[in-house]
């Protein structure tokens, strides 16, 4: 089985991800830029991944996470994030990255922030 | 590993004591890392310091795999794991150039928050009790990292 799984949807003109495993170093952490490349190639610029199965991440997975934001602002799109774990909005607070990135806790809410 | 007795201890922690040699590619994190479970489900530790060693554990792996020994895997990771009533302590030893922690700049600054590396000694510090680095004799860097029970 995968580190990560990742399965896309698409809600109206937003793609969602939904993931679900471990964001580490190695393999969860290819998985995730891997998936975003492609949808830039694609032109899907305005993405909402859902980390509500994402149960673990390490500083790799959340540097993918970093990169993953700035490659998708540089090319005029827009990243938001989904359902975080208590523990990945822990991490995400000690490394102030909540003060960066657009998070919610409800898909409607989110799918109705992109502009 | 008799370079470690010879550096200074945070606290002597000796009830049980567990050690590994591994090679420095990068699934070597995920062994390391299962190694340590099993160790720290034998000491009994809360499921949050079992969380939080695990997190630091991955991360000091990750240094001295990818920035200490540069991925050569002729060169290994050491890891002893220490457990007594008391604490938990884990040593992760690597053979590369040294290591200063005060050169690592502050990933929480407002001008690194987009870098995409440099959070694991802010995750090492953050999830254990006391975090030293040294650099014994022989060269390298070692790691030890303390977790009071």
């Amino acid at each position: 089985m995968a580190e990560l799984n990742i399965t896309e949807r698409q809600a109206g003109d937003v793609t969602v991800l939904d993931m679900s495993g471990k964001i580490t170093i190695g393999e969860g952490s290819v998985a995730l830029r891997t998936a975003i490349r492609r949808l830039l190639e694609e032109q899907k610029k305005r993405i909402l991944l859902n980390l509500a199965g994402v149960g673990y991440i390490d500083s790799s997975g959340i540097g993918e996470l970093v990169s993953s934001y700035t490659a998708i602002n540089k090319d005029n799109g827009e990243l938001k994030l989904l359902n975080l774990t208590q523990k990945l909005q822990d991490l995400l607070t000690i490394t102030k990255l909540l003060t960066v990135f657009d998070v919610y806790e409800n898909e409607a809410e989110a799918l109705n922030s992109y502009k | 590993m008799e370079w470690l007795s010879e550096r200074p201890c945070l606290n002597p922690v000796t009830e049980e004591t567990t050690e590994l040699s591994l090679p420095s590619r990068i699934e070597t994190v995920a062994e390391a890392a299962a190694a340590v479970a099993d160790f720290v489900s034998r000491s009994g530790v809360s499921d949050d310091a079992a969380f939080g060693i695990d997190m630091a554990v991955r991360e000091a792996v990750t240094n001295a795999v990818v920035h200490g020994n540069s991925k050569d895997e002729d060169k290994v990771v050491d890891i002893i794991l220490k457990s007594s009533p008391e604490a938990v302590e884990i040593s992760v030893h690597d053979q590369g150039t040294g290591f200063n922690p005060n050169e690592v700049p502050d990933p929480t600054a407002e001008e690194n928050l987009l870098k995409t590396s440099g959070r694991g000694i802010l995750f090492m510090r953050n999830f254990m009790d006391e975090v030293v680095w040294f650099v014994p004799p022989e060269g390298g860097t070692t790691v030890r990292m303390l977790k009071r029970r």
